[in-house]
Parts: C-alpha cells; structure tokens; sequence
C-alpha cells in the first residue's frame, strides 16, 4: 500500500472466500474458510461471520479440522506458516514455520504427530513442481515452533489440493496429475501409478481434476475433464485395477466428496448441479440444480447433516442434507470485467456493480457487505462454455434514487447484437425495484453513455442514452396516468452531423445537457431541445465529459483523447483553461466542488483532486496504483470527517473508491478514521464472544441503546426500567466461576425478581419522599426565579454560567439520593459468600 | 436455489381495433333473433307510434311484428304478386304498400282487406309512401313514373314522368306536404314540388340509386347507389358535400340512428357501416350472415332488424343496463370459482400452528421441456397448430430462446417431410413481420444450411421453398421502394428547409 502523507489506498470488499475448500466443524455450527490472508468463521445458522482469524501475512491456502481436537483447526499460508487456532475464541495457539510456502495441508487421525503439505520442489516460487511432503511436529511448548523434520512422501503432485485424499483409516494417500494416478501405501512404503490415456475415442478429455477417497472402503473416485467419474478399486495391484464409469456432467467435475458414512458420492461442475450418487447403486442419482453458479468445491460436515458449496461466485451455499439451501454466505462477486460503470443507489448508499451473471450487486460500503443481488437480465441462466450471455453493460440512478435505468446487451457471433433497455421502479414496499418498462433494440447499435437529467423537484425524470448508431435519444415518463401505471416512452431523437456521440452529461440543474460528438461537444436544452451552443477542442475526440457542481456550476469539463484536460465556461461559451494530462477517467463529487481526475503515467495511476474554479489541485496523490483505472464513484459518507488539514479535505464528505485493473476495490482512508474503525473494531471484538445470531443483534442493540440512553439520561426523571432486570443482566454478565453455588443464586434470582412488589411500597414511600423533594425544589426554584430578574452588575455570559451552575448540582443531587436509595443487597451477598 | 426462469414473451402492441364508445354501444346488443321469411325481405318500416310495431314486406306478404313478439302479430296477404315497400302514416293507422301487379293498395292496421286500390301505373311499383299532411301517397314505378294519389278518392292527382329508367327510391318531406324526393336507376335524384308539377331540383349521383335518407333537419340528403353513399346540401341548392366508398357492393339501405348522430348503411357485401355523422368516418361495423336488402333501427335505437336475401330476418335487441352489467360479473357465480378457491383463503387464527407447503411453480409446456433441456420437443410443443396460428408470439419467443441457448440448429436437424412443411408454413406466414423477422430470419437461414443436402427429394418442400424465395425477393422489391420514397421525402424536406433557411436570411437582410 501506498503511504501519502495520512491518506492511505486500503482494499475494500473483502477476498475471495471461495478460493479454498471451506471446513464444516464437529458440532456443525460454524464454517471456516480461507478469505484472502485471514481465515473466516461463520455461523452456519445466521451466516455472520463470527471471528476473523488473523495472524497469516499472505494468501492463506488452506484450512483443516485438527483430527485429535475437534475444536482446533490448522491453517496454512503461502507465507510458509501452519497455525494452529482455538477457532471458538479466536485465539492462535501455535506458528509452526516450515520455511517453503505451502499450498494444501493434509491430516489423518492415524499419523498423529504429523501433517502433510504440499511444497514447492525448489525453494523459488517460480517452479511448476511441487511435492508432497510429511511434517513431524515438534513437541514443544513455545508459541512459535520451527519445524525442521519434514520428509518427501511423493513429489511432482498437483498444487490443487482437491488432487490428494487420505484413503480409508489413512492407510494410502492418493495424489492426481495431469493423466497420473499415483496411491502410495504408508505400510508398504510403496507406491503405484496407474495412467489414462490422453484421448479416448470421442475426444473427451482423461485429464483428472479431482480426487475422493471412501472412507470405509477401497475405492478411489476421480473427476476427469470430460465430465467422466471414475471409480477406482483393485488399486493395490499393478495390472489387476479395475475402475468403473459414471457419467452425468457435460463439463469438468470441478468437485468430488464422500459423505462420511460412505453412502452417497457427491459430485459438482459448471453446471451448478450438485449431484449424488448412491454409492455402488450408481444409476440412482439425486440432482439439487440452479445453485447459482458453477460449483468449485464441496464440502460435508463431519455427521453428515450439512453439505456446502463454495461456488465460483464467491459464494458458500449451506444445504441441509441434499434437500434445502438452508443458508447463503455471499461475498463481494468479483467478476472477471466490471461492465457497468461503479454506481451509488442513492437510497442505500451502497455500491452497485455486476454480480453474478445477469444480475447487479448492491454492495453495502459501510457494513462492507453484499445487500442482495438484483435479476436484471431475468432469463434461465444456461451454464455452457462459449455461450453468449446476456450482460448488464450500463446502469444510471435518477438523484432520488426512485427509478434505475439498465442496459443489458448479448452479442452472438454471427448476427447483430440484442440491446434492451430496463427502468426499474423503486417499490416502497419490497424496498427494492421493480421492473417497469422494458424497451428492447433502443438503438440499433452499442449505447456508449446514459444518464438521467439532475433535476431537483423530482417531479420529471428524463433519461438520455447515447448511441454509436449516431444518435442520442432522450426518454421520459408521460405525466398522464394510464390504466396499466406510466411507462417510459422516446421524448426526442437528436444527431449532430451524423457523428456518434461519446458521453453525455446532464448540469446540475438538469437545465443543460452536453453531448460529446467525436472533438465537438454539443449543448441542448433539455426543455426545447435546442441546439444552444458548440464547443470544440481539436485535435481529439473527446473522452469524457463532466458539469461542475454547486458553485462551478458554470464550468464543463472534459478530458481528450490527446492528453488534454480542459474546462470550458459556459457563461462566455469559452475555453477557461487548458493543461495536458492523460486522464483515464475524470468524474466529480456529488456533494461538493471537487473533481477527481486519475491519471495514467508510466504504468502507475496518479490522482489529482481540483476544483473547476482554481487551477491548483486540492490534492493531489502520486502511484496510487499500478496501472490504468477506468472505474472510480464518489459515495457519499455517513457522517462526515471533520478534518482540518487540507491535503484530506476533500474526504470530509464523500469517500472515492475504484476499481484497479485487477479488479480490486480500494478506497482512500485518513489515519484518523483508522484509528477508528480500529477502536470500534476492538470493542466489538470484546463484545462478540456470543454468536452473532439476529436475535443477539437485536438485543445487542438494545442494550447498546440503554447505555447511551442511562448516559444520556442523567437529569432525567424515573427510570422506567425496574431494577431486577439490571440484577439479572449483572448476573449474566459476570463469568460462571466466580459466582456462587446455583443454589444460593436462585432464590437470591427469584428475590430480585420479587423485589417489584415490595419495591412498589418502597416506590410509594420514593414517591412521597420525592414530592416533598420537588416542592423543596420548587421552593428553591422559587427562589431562583425570584433571584434571576435581581438585577445584577455582572456580565451575561457569567450570569448565565452561574444560573446553570446550581441547577446541574440540583440534578445531581437527585440523581445521587436515587442512587442511594437504589437496593444494593444482592451485590453486598455476593460479596459475602 | 433459484426457481427456472420462464420463457419470456414478448407483448407486442396490440394492432386491433381500439375499444371506442361507438364500439360499446353497438356491441351492447343481445345475440340476434332470427326469423325465417317467404321471400327476399325488401322493406321493413317501423310504426311512429308506441307499441313501435314494424311491418316486414317480404314475398307476397307483409308480416307487422311487435316489439319483442317473434310472431307476427299481423300479416296482410292480399296481394297478387310480390309486395313492395309496406309504409306506415305517421300516426301508425294506416299501411301502404305497392306490388309487381302494378296496385297500390292501402290497409288499416287493425283490418284485414284493402280500404283502398290505387290503380294507373303500368309496371310494379316499388315506392310508396305518405305526405306529410296525411292525406295523399306518393308512388314511383318501374314505368319511370311517379305519382301522387288521394287517399279519400282514391283518384290520382299527379303524375311526373322525368325520370328515364325504373324509379326505386323516394321520400317524402316530413316539414312540407309538397316536397318529395325520388331516386331512379337513371342515376339521378330528383326533388319535386307538388306545387310546381315539375322538378325544382336534379342530382346525378353516379350510379343507380338504391336508397335515400332525409335528415330531420331536411337540410342534407343521403343517397345510396352502387358503392358510394352520397351526401347532398339541399339548402346549397343540391351540392355533393360528401361521397363515401367503404363497402364493397352496392349499398342498399340506409337509416339514421335515432339521435341522429350515426348514419348506418347497409350492402350486398353482407356489412352494415356505422358513419358519424360529423365527420362521415366510420366508426363500427357488423357482420351479417347473407347480403342485406333492408335495415331498420327502432326508435332509441331499441333494436336493429335486417332483412336479407336469404329470407331471413335478423332482429337484434338492445341489452338492458342489468344484462349488460351481468356480463362481467357472470364468471363469478359460476361454482367453479368457489370450488377451486375452496379453503385457500382460510386467514389462519392466532394459535393455529401452520404447516407451509412449497408453492408450485406453474410452468408452460414448452418451458417444462425446456428445463429439462428437451429441446426439440419444445420447438415441437411451441409449433403446435394452436400456438402457431393464434400466438405466434410464443413461437418466436421459444426459437429465439433456443438460439439464445445455441441449440437451436439442434432442435431444427432431423425432421421429417411434414414437419418441416409446417415450419417453412409459419416461416412463409410471418418471416417479413417486422416483429418477428430479427429471430426469424437466421432461423431460416439456419434451416437452409442444415436442409441444403436434401433439397430436391421432396416436392412438398420444394414448393415451400420456392414461396419463401418468391417471398423474400417481393419483400425485398417492397423494402427498395420504401427507401426510394424516404430518399424522396429526405430531398423535398431538404429543399424545403433550404427555402425557409433563405428567406429567413432574406428577412434579416
């Protein structure tokens, strides 16, 4: 990461979590799974994530159960590290160093003492070769342990840990690659290989892709490219292996897994299908279709209740025992191309990009959580290679966020591609959009730019969408109610020389509208829709277009395609100033004067913060990444920053994130709202030793809320609450061992709850006593009132400072008799015992 | 664990006729009662007074109904051959009516022989009808006459020999007794004046007049003649105001519905047009079964009865506001309704302890298959003779589906003769709808590249083939010439904006 000054570029979104195989505990209450440098562990019952094992300082590659304690789990990382962690409380127990950077790790419940891992051959990390390789665990108490005793088992294994599985009671491993299948005995300290060929006669491929070993007999399954399942057995001989052939997928078999009796062989692909079959009844099989997307592992909880699928969504399906999704935990998608520009819904304040095929993601910044995902495309989804699908390749927001306008687009190969244009409607109700009108083949060729008009009342949404047919076409909601609700409909279809326009840019005030033409950008007034003025910056067709915001309302920007960045004033129709900078993208900030332009130079991004008005940045940040950025928005934050130095101001309202060219989302951060989240973070932590399940949210909150409230309360009369309650949540709160027997707590228990009553008489006498307490107070008020109209020589700042004086002591001279008077007994017994 | 996505259909905008007032009106209707006749029904004329009886001259007969009876409550059958034009005085006692055998004879309603014959004319006579002063009956034959009798002397007064073919149309003035208007197939409408023993007035219509029509107001004239309905200004001393051509066979009859507001004619093509009478569009239009000879509306447009070729008399009666009230609430009282509905919507109590069952998800034919990835089947399901000729919507939905899919060259190789005769039927029936033709049109392409081995084996095929081509060189003419008028166009606009741009340079000068 980049330092700079105090602002920093931080990764947001969180990682991949579907990259290794996620682990089901014992008691099948929580998930792990590797997600980017830390392990995550997840409620399968809420899927919250409940703990965040940090401590790797690189890509963590894989997670396993420890055999002999079930509430232990090793992980390990390419950083070279195996950890082992208490994953109940989050605690990391122990660092065995290994020295290679380690790709899977591997137990039996047989070799105890030992783990295996696969490591790179040679020490560099650039080799294609990799082995498998037994490590001895040190018996030691020390935090950090090296362990030095490693031994070969097999070399030149597949990296990919789904190629390698312990055999029955561990007596054999088994490893595949490429053709090979290699199963080394542990007893016989032998191994045997067995090899396809590389076609058979159809021209399916034999390449294995994954490995299952049954757990109570000897049968390996292996999964081939050509969608083939083999079953091995007989393998403990050179020549007399046998295998058997089952065939149902039409891709790859990304994934195969016995369930823990061995019953039942689960298998998935592509085709997003989880399959099972019956164990040696083979023509039965059970099909869970449409998870959503292609399935990359598969993983059984150790009693055989749960499966989950991690999917190539970033996705882990939870499914309980074949028949329901019983849970979804959805990370951010990251597709392989982001099509649609980055969007904030107004409403949520969330970030919207492409998700999953054919849907939008709504993206929750603050909770840096996926909302939910939106069906644009709405059409059955065929898992196939080489398929042309339909994709979502733009999206607009109107200012209130009530309508969504999208555009999805399917190119095939041969004929012309299919555009439709979607307005989605926001229903109060759902609380999400609706789709509204479709408008299919809006224009006859690729839509380069869409906007919606600014305007403030809210009353008209206009939309503009601008095509390389070479027009751009404006799109309006009729006012007059029909039968069937309003629809959108074409306003006005306008061209300029039979140039394709670029972008388009409404003002601020939704007065002006500019259209780019090549090198010539155009002004209409969206109320006439008349050509107002042109203005032109030769020699290069312009690359983007932006309107200044509140005070440089008057001033348009734009970027060339020749390194040039200008800023015309609309006021006298001419060019302000000029400066030449590559700007990949150029966008403004919705809430504030500032522009952000990204530069791209020398393969690294540079960002210029300025403000129409003045030639100097504001800020400006020197290699924020490396390479071209080409996504970026401003969001909006939830309370704003009050920084005062001047290099991060222009982070005080809005937050900027974007999208590098590998499609990471980063964000700029200030050291101060590090410290804290940090903070925040920390407390939280404390505070998250119970599940996050709602319910806990739900009271979490509540009794957050009570704090405050007791806080803020101070002066305030009566509590309302009665105080058994804070008897029992003392009592709660306290840990088990230090409270006394349970038998000498439950009738204290059960006298807290009771003291309500007697506590009615007491409040009775409280009350008269108070009454008397209030006309004293009355009496002084009395006093008071009759003492403030006393004219008096001093100052009214001081005499105001005086009169707040006594009457905060009075309130806390309230507050301090109630507090007295509060029924300490059950604290002074539990002292006592 | 996602539910399947169904299949979507596009909606398109709906094309049809747009529900209007005129529409609810005329279609607020019960279904027709129909009566079978002896003969051709020429005339029907309604009663001015109350019971609004009509009078139905058919054949050798005129039948006189009431307003709901479907038996004729009267039937005069003193004629010698077939009768023509039974006519009611305006105070509903008396009926005249002329015959083939060249008399016009007269009867009291409430009677059954003729009170009196009027006889002079030479050849049948088609027109009869009243003065307004009670007391005369004007006639025109077919011997190119017309005349005026007395009705107490039975004695002929007048006799106006102007016309030059078969007189078949007249009216008389319901203001003035001594106006009257007759049509003749000599093209020509002529208005007489009692008082003047001549025409005051000629109009060429065009064509042989079938029908004429006074407004209330007696200020504009309507006249019926081959395809068009004309309409005249007497007041502009018999200028043309309007001319309509909206059937395709000659127009017979012509009446005005009660409020006057709506112009109704009636034709050989079997349609009765509905024409407002500001703006003489039409507005509705009803079918009958056999060409339309006659048409009256009842007063308030109670009912409206047409008389056909077929000899059947079709009388249709306006829906009282309950009935039509009932329509829509009708499928409600049917107990299937409560019968399906029986105990799902039971609000559960507060103690009650409620199993939830998985809601099924009701999915289309096409989409079932389409799930379990059933694809040629689907193409099946979606081409099937219903979903193809009614909803053909659905049918480009699923192949555009399964090209989505990129299976659809699958679902369309290896079929049959019949099979894909049909398809090549749907694809000749809709490929140049500019709604369907972006999925249509690589779907047929797609069929050639798969069928192009086997053309030739099948002549059924073949000939379909040869359609499509026939098909797509027309819609490629027609395209052509739909840019060659947008290029016109595009140059006139040009030119005119080049004009105005001068002159406005011109005036800042």
């Amino acid at each position: 990461m980049v330092e700079h000054g105090d602002i920093r570029v931080v990764h947001r979104g969180g990682s991949k979590i579907n990259s290794r195989e996620p682990v089901v505990t014992n008691d099948s209450r929580f998930l792990l799974c590797a997600s980017g440098e830390r392990v995550k562990v997840f409620s399968t019952s809420t899927e919250e994530c409940v703990h965040d094992l940090r401590g790797h300082t690189d890509l963590v590659t894989g997670v396993l159960l420890r055999p002999t304690n079930h509430l232990q789990v090793y992980s390990c990382s390419v950083d070279g590290t195996v950890r082992l962690w208490d994953f109940t409380d989050g605690i990391l127990i122990k660092t065995y160093d290994i020295g290679y950077p380690v790709y899977a790790i591997y137990a039996s419940a047989n070799h105890e003492g030992v783990f295996f891992i696969v490591t790179p051959t040679q020490s560099d990390n650039r080799s294609e070769l990799f082995q498998l390789v037994a490590v001895h665990l040190p018996q030691s108490g020390d935090q950090l342990v090296e362990a030095q005793e490693l031994s070969a088992v097999l070399s030149n294994v597949s990296s990919n840990p789904a190629a390698t599985g312990f055999g029955r009671g561990g007596e054999y491993i088994a490893s595949a690659k490429g053709l090979h299948l290699e199963v080394y005995f542990f007893k016989k300290q032998k191994s045997y290989r067995f090899s396809l060929k590389e076609d058979n006669k159809k021209g399916g491929k034999n390449t294995l892709m994954c490995i299952a070993c049954h757990p109570k007999d000897d049968c390996i399954a292996t999964g081939h490219e050509d969608g083939k399942i083999r079953l091995w057995r007989n393998f403990n001989h050179k020549k007399e292996y046998t295998y058997t052939t089952l065939h149902w997928h039409h891709n790859a078999v990304s994934s195969l897994r016995f369930t823990p009796e061995g019953t039942n062989l689960l298998s998935g692909g592509l085709e997003s299908v989880l399959v099972q079959w019956r164990y040696n009844q083979e023509s039965e099989r059970d099909f869970l279709p449409r998870l959503g997307s292609a399935i990359t592992h598969i993983a059984v909880s150790p009693d055989g209740t749960l499966f989950c699928t991690s999917h190539s969504d970033n996705k882990i399906t939870i499914i309980q025992s074949c028949v329901k999704v019983s849970a979804v935990i959805q990370g951010l998608v990251n597709g392989e191309s982001v099509r649609t520009d980055l969007m904030v819904d107004p409403r949520s304040k969330s970030l919207v990009l492409n998700g999953k095929p054919g849907h939008l993601q709504f993206y929750s910044l603050q909770r840096d959580k996926l909302l939910y995902n939106l069906d644009i495309v709405q059409q059955e989804y065929i898992h196939e290679l080489g398929l042309q699908q339909f994709e979502v390749v733009k999206v607009a927001f109107d200012a209130p966020g009530n309508w969504m306008a999208t555009v999805e687009e399917r190119k095939p190969k041969a004929a012309e591609p299919e555009i439709n244009l979607k307005l989605w409607a926001f229903d109060e109700q759902t609380q999400s959009f609706v789709l509204n009108t479709t408008v299919s083949a809006p224009h006859e060729a690729q839509i380069t730019s869409m906007c919606f008009s600014q305007a403030a009342d809210g009353q008209t949404s206009m939309l503009v969408s601008a095509s390389e047919d070479g027009h751009f076409k404006a799109w309006q909601l009729p006012r007059s109610a029909c039968t069937e609700g309003p629809s959108w409909s074409c306003d006005f279809v306008g061209d300029y020389r039979g140039l394709a326009p670029q972008c388009c840019c409404f003002s601020a005030d939704g007065s002006l509208l500019a259209v780019s033409f090549q090198e010539v950008v155009t002004v209409w007034s969206p109320a006439s829709w008349e050509l107002l003025t042109t203005l032109s910056q030769p020699p290069k067709a312009i690359r983007d277009l932006c309107f200044g915001r509140l005070g440089c309302s008057k001033y348009l920007m734009g970027t060339t395609a020749s390194n040039l960045l200008c800023c015309w004033n609309l006021l006298t129709c001419s060019l302000e100033w000029s400066t030449s900078m590559d700007v990949s993208l150029l966008l403004s900030d919705p809430l504030t004067e500032n522009m952000a332009a990204f530069c791209c130079q020398a393969e690294s991004t540079d960002l210029f913060v300025f403000k129409p008005s003045e030639p100097r940045p504001v800020a400006s940040l020197k290699a924020v990444c490396s390479g071209k950025v080409t996504r970026a928005v401003f969001a909006p934050r939830e309370e704003m920053l009050e920084s005062c130095e001047e290099s991060s101001q222009w982070l005080n309202r809005s937050q900027l994130y974007f999208l590098t060219q590998h499609m990471d989302l980063m964000t700029f951060t200030t050291k101060a709202e590090e410290d804290r989240l940090a903070a925040s973070s920390k407390q939280l932590f404390i505070d998250d030793s119970v599940a996050m399940t709602p319910f806990y949210l739900l009271l979490g909150k509540h009794r957050k809320q009570e704090n405050q409230d007791s806080l803020t309360r101070l002066s305030a009369e009566l509590m309302p609450l009665p105080r058994g309650s804070l008897a029992i949540k003392e009592l709660l709160q306290s840990p088990a061992h230090v409270l006394p027997s349970t038998s000498v707590l439950c009738s204290m228990f059960v006298e807290s709850l009771l003291v309500s009553v007697a506590d009615g008489s007491e409040e009775s006498k409280h009350a008269e006593e108070e009454m008397e307490s209030e006309k004293e107070e009355e009496d002084s008020e009395g006093e008071m009132e009759s003492r403030t109209p006393r004219p008096e020589p001093a100052s009214p700042g001081l005499q105001s400072a005086e009169s707040a004086a006594p009457a905060l002591t009075k309130a806390q001279l309230k507050e301090l008799r109630r507090v007295k008077k509060l029924d300490h007994g059950w604290l002074a017994d539990l002292l006592l015992s | 664990m996602a539910s399947f996505k169904p299949t979507k259909i596009q909606v398109y905008p709906k094309l049809g006729e747009k529900v209007t007032q005129d529409t609810l009106y005329w279609k607020n209707y019960k279904a027709p009662v129909q009566i079978k006749e002896f003969g051709a029904i020429t005339s029907i004329d309604f009663s001015p007074v109350a019971p609004h009886n009509f009078a139905v001259t058919a054949f050798t007969r005129i039948h006189i109904y009431g307003p709901f009876s479907q038996e004729p409550v009267k039937t005069l059958t003193r004629f010698k051959d077939t009768a023509y034009c039974g006519r009611f005085r305006s105070d509903g006692q008396l009926l005249v009516a002329g015959c083939e055998d060249s008399v016009v004879r007269l009867f009291d309603v409430s009677g059954k022989a003729a009170l009196r014959m009027f006889r002079g004319h030479t050849k049948a006579v088609h027109v009869t009808d009243f003065t307004s002063d009670r007391y005369q009956i004007l006639t025109g034959s077919d011997d190119y006459t017309c005349r005026l009798w007395d009705i107490p002397n039975a004695t002929e007064l007048n006799s106006y020999r102007e016309h030059t073919d078969y007189v078949r149309c007249g009216v008389t003035s319901k203001l003035n007794r001594d106006l009257f208007i007759t049509g003749s197939y000599d093209h020509t409408l002529k208005l007489f004046d009692a008082r003047a023993d001549k025409s005051v007035m000629t109009m060429d219509h065009g064509q042989p007049v079938e029908s004429l029509l006074l407004y209330p107001s007696e200020g504009l004239l309507v006249s019926a003649g081959g395809r068009h309905v004309k309409v005249w200004d007497l007041l502009k001393g018999g200028q043309p105001l309007v001319s309509m051509k909206n059937h395709h066979k000659t127009v017979t009859c012509l009446c005005l519905s009660s409020n006057g507001q709506r112009l109704l004619s009636a034709s050989l093509d079997r349609h009765v047009k509905v024409y407002n009478t500001t703006n003489y569009k039409v507005v509705h239009n009803f079918d009958y079964a056999a060409s339309i000879l006659s048409l009256a509306l009842a007063p308030n447009d109670e009912s409206i009865v047409a008389g056909m070729t077929n000899s059947i008399l079709s009388i249709k009666h306006r829906k009282s506001p309950e009935e039509s009230a009932e329509v829509s609430g009708q499928q409600r009282r049917t107990p299937s309704y409560r019968v399906f509905v029986k105990g799902k919507n039971y609000a559960p109590k507060q103690d009650d302890y409620l199993v939830s069952k998985p809601v099924k998800q009701h999915l289309a034919k096409y989409d079932k298959q389409l799930r379990t990835f059933n694809v040629s089947n689907s193409l099946d399901t979606a081409l099937a003779t219903w979903t193809r000729l009614r909803k053909p919507e659905i049918t480009v939905a699923v192949i555009k589906e399964l090209d989505r899919r990129g299976t659809l060259k699958n679902a369309l190789a290896g079929r049959d003769e019949q099979w894909l005769a049909r398809l090549l039927n749907f694809l000749i029936g809709n490929l140049v709808d500019p709604r369907f033709a972006a999925v249509l049109a690589p779907a047929a392409e797609m069929i050639l590249d798969v069928y192009r081995r086997v053309v030739g084996q099948s002549p059924l095929v073949d000939r379909q083939l040869l359609r499509l081509q026939e098909l797509l060189e027309r819609e490629i003419d027609y395209q052509q010439d739909l840019l060659e008028v947008l290029g016109m166009l595009d140059t006139l606009f040009m030119v005119e904006f080049a004009l105005e741009q001068t002159e406005d340079g011109e005036h800042r000068r």
